[in-house]
């Protein structure tokens, strides 16, 4: 087709006389910025030129022309994205000061990682959340079910159903005070429901670690109600058997990416919990970080670190795109994770004769809390 | 699962040929190489090389049932709800009715404790006669330091059931215990990983390693720390194997070393009735007498359970230092001509910020 014959001002089409583009089908193949460069156009110019252009559909592929509207196929703006997040329900551990410092718990489309030493409660973490998720959504929560992935054989059903039964007492009595439960609620909040709505695989070596995950898609499709995913550990298979390092690190890379997908494109939060492991630092005392090794750590969204000081437990809020780094205390009990208790009582009447002694221990563990506090120890 | 063929798993013909000819025969092959891996080296188009691993991914992948189902199928078939009872009632509380089947839990404790002394009721109580109150199956006891008497199992046997002593009977328990003694650790590791049949066959219910510290460390000192890190790792994930797979007890023993780096903390034993509190207020503050378990993070990390075998000021205590059934409490016991029993009614707790150190006074 002939330029002349397009609807353009006078001047721009002596510009593109100028550059030599006298047919359209000079036109076709160049981008906006080329043509811009060109003919001396701005970047606005040349793509009102290319808009007017008739191109058949068939070509854009082929020819490797994107045109505007497939490369931002997809994309949210930001004000829809805000809105979502406004909305979102997150999944709350059952401990009000750590879910404030998650700014109300673990989110969907996220995957968090929570690391610790042995015995500090990534576990129960886990379990904790794999039977809030079910809180039902006219309590406020996200009433949805859970995969519980589990490596290492640490998820007890007995533990489970002392927690689920602890959890569902609390909620019956909650929402019974402020008006009669309907049958719909009843039928919900019932141990042999949520115990039915937690899903276990239990895996036994990478290859079955790296299988459960690719399958992913096909148990969602089954249990389309799951709204959370636990892996503990994530750690467990990777740190044996493995001869090369390297493959290893990509290995991991292109799980961390696949389980970001799936968080996004399900809308669930994906919970990872992770080892320890001690480095030696150049004045010989070692400091523990999480294992799986410093490439890991960019895989996941949010990281949350969970460790003792003297005899409490803490949270940290290690890395998170949108988190402040805060910590919370907590603790576990029978019922399940829960607000830190006040220990102070019996301590103190044993460490009175030893005032110096504890002196110098509490300013020991205020130079440990503040190392602890800052995100550069652990990283 | 991982070594299960790719070309009998129906995957389609052209890949499969493909996957042979580049030497990827299992799953594991397969599926533990990243994508691209996978592109580069077989030169196959991505969307028939997705579709076969998804295929491969599905076949491997294990099952998944809800929690209720797998709860209602293990209360139809295991005795104490999948626990083996130990006799000693606060511990067996606290564990919801025993050592638990499916996991791997660890006693640690310094030496002359009781940690034999313990086996050698655990292996008891699975070997005898149902009759008897024992589980009536058989017990693999792999002893690396030659502690194993059998003299001493028929007597913790005989007294906590003195029917035992007939002929019968006490041929039929020491037929059910069967004692090995591994050469290194690769030959532990070999055995272990071919024991299936094993187990089928004697219809075993309790693997005990006493002690598996004893063994490691005497190969790979500290000098060989990477790989003695790689070796446990292989140890801990076929234990879990076995446990999982034949739904059943595996105990193993540990031993303390010294704890460097930091001073010692006070431990505080608090009565849970809060009619008596312990300390150890004897202890000197100082790392020479700090003790902690051997064989590091990594392996704290892989047992599910530790028990924590400890003496203070001349009372011994059993203490449940990381579980994921219970907090951290304490009982007091002593060695019995029938083992090991719980000494007085009291639960202590006992909680040291994780630390786990271990104690060994009086």
């Amino acid at each position: 087709m002939e330029v002349a014959l397009l609807p353009l001002p006078t001047s721009l089409r002596a510009k593109l006389f100028a550059a030599g583009h006298f047919t359209t089908t000079t036109l076709l193949f160049l981008t906006p910025l080329e043509l811009a460069r060109e003919a001396q156009l701005s970047n606005e110019e040349a793509l009102s030129v290319l808009k007017l252009v008739p191109r058949s559909s068939s070509s854009s592929s082929s020819d490797g022309i994107i045109s505007a509207s497939s490369a931002l196929d997809g994309a949210k703006t930001a004000w829809d994205l805000l809105e979502y997040e406004k909305n979102r329900k997150k999944i709350v551990t059952s401990c009000a000061e750590l879910d404030m410092i998650l700014e109300g718990g673990f989110c969907p489309k996220e995957v968090t990682e929570i690391c610790g030493v042995p015995g500090v409660g990534k576990t129960q973490l886990g379990m904790q959340l794999a039977i809030n998720v079910q809180i039902p959504v006219k309590l406020g929560g996200v009433g949805g079910h859970a995969i519980y992935i589990d490596t290492e054989g640490s998820f007890m059903l007995e533990r489970a159903l002392q927690m689920t039964k602890a959890s569902i007492d609390e909620l019956v009595l909650a929402s019974s005070l402020s008006s009669p439960m309907d049958d719909d609620l009843i039928q919900q909040l019932d141990i042999d429901t949520y115990l039915s709505h937690i899903y276990l695989v239990r895996v036994h070596d990478p290859t079955e670690q790296l299988a459960v995950i690719n399958n992913l898609p096909n148990l969602l499709k089954e249990h389309n109600q799951v709204k959370l995913i636990v892996i503990d550990s994530i750690t467990f298979n990777f740190r044996q058997d493995f001869e090369d390092m390297a493959g290893r690190t990509r290995l991991l890379a292109e799980m961390g990416q696949k389980l970001a997908k799936i968080a996004e494109e399900h809308d669930l939060a994906i919970v990872l919990t992770n080892q320890v492991t001690m480095k030696p630092s150049n004045n010989e005392i070692s400091r523990i970080v999480p294992a799986l090794g410093e490439s890991w750590s960019h895989a996941c969204t949010n990281r949350v670190m969970m460790y003792w000081i003297d005899t409490q437990r803490y949270a940290h809020v290690v890395k998170s795109p949108s988190l402040q780094a805060a910590t919370a205390a907590y603790d576990i009990d029978e019922c399940g994770i829960c607000s830190a208790k006040n220990k102070s009582n019996n301590k103190s009447n044993n460490n009175e004769n030893k005032s110096n002694n504890k002196r110098l221990k509490l300013d020991e563990e205020a130079a440990a809390a503040d190392s602890n506090n800052n995100p550069a120890h652990f990283c | 699962m991982a070594g299960r063929k790719v070309n009998r798993m129906g995957v389609e013909e052209k890949v499969a040929h493909v996957f042979t000819a580049r030497n990827l025969l299992t799953a594991k092959d397969v599926l533990c190489k990243t994508e691209l891996e996978l592109m580069e080296l077989l030169d196959v188009p991505m969307e028939a090389l997705l579709s076969a691993v998804a295929f491969i991914s599905q076949k491997v992948c294990p099952p998944c049932h809800s929690v209720l189902d797998i709860m209602k199928e293990r209360a139809k078939t295991e005795p104490a709800y999948g626990h083996l009872p130990t006799g000693l009632q606060g511990l067996d509380g606290a564990l919801w009715g025993g050592i638990p089947f499916g996991i791997v839990t660890e006693v640690v404790g310094p030496a002359g404790i009781g940690k034999t002394q313990l086996c050698l009721m655990l292996s008891a109580l699975t070997s005898m006669p149902e009759a008897l109150g024992g589980l009536n199956s058989g017990v693999i006891y792999i002893d690396t330091e030659h502690k194993f008497t059998s003299g001493r199992l028929i007597e913790i046997a005989h007294s906590l059931s003195p029917e035992v002593l007939g002929d019968n009977l006490l041929q039929q328990l020491a037929a059910h215990v069967l004692v090995l003694h591994p050469s290194s650790v690769a030959d532990l590791l070999q055995r272990l990983q071919g024991l299936e049949e094993a187990i089928i066959e004697h219809r075993i219910k309790l693997l005990v390693i006493d002690s598996i510290a004893a063994l490691v460390l005497s190969e790979y000192g500290r000098d060989r720390i990477i790989q003695r890190q790689e070796v446990l790792g292989q140890l801990a994930s076929v234990l879990k194997f076995l446990a999982e797979s034949f739904r059943m007890p595996v105990v193993v023993t540990n031993q303390v070393r010294a704890e460097t780096g930091f001073g010692g903390k006070d431990v505080t034993f608090t009565d849970k009735a809060k009619s008596s509190v312990m300390t150890n207020a004897g202890i000197p503050d100082g790392p020479e007498h700090q003790l902690t378990a051997a064989l590091g993070t990594k392996w704290a990390h892989s047992v599910n359970i530790r028990l924590i075998m400890e003496s203070i000021s001349g009372e011994r205590f059993i203490k449940i230092a990381k579980s994921p059934l219970s907090a951290t409490l304490a009982f007091q016991y002593e060695v019995t001509l029938s083992g090991i029993q719980q000494k007085g009614g009291q639960t202590f707790e006992a909680s040291d910020g994780g630390k786990m150190t271990i104690q060994n006074s009086g």
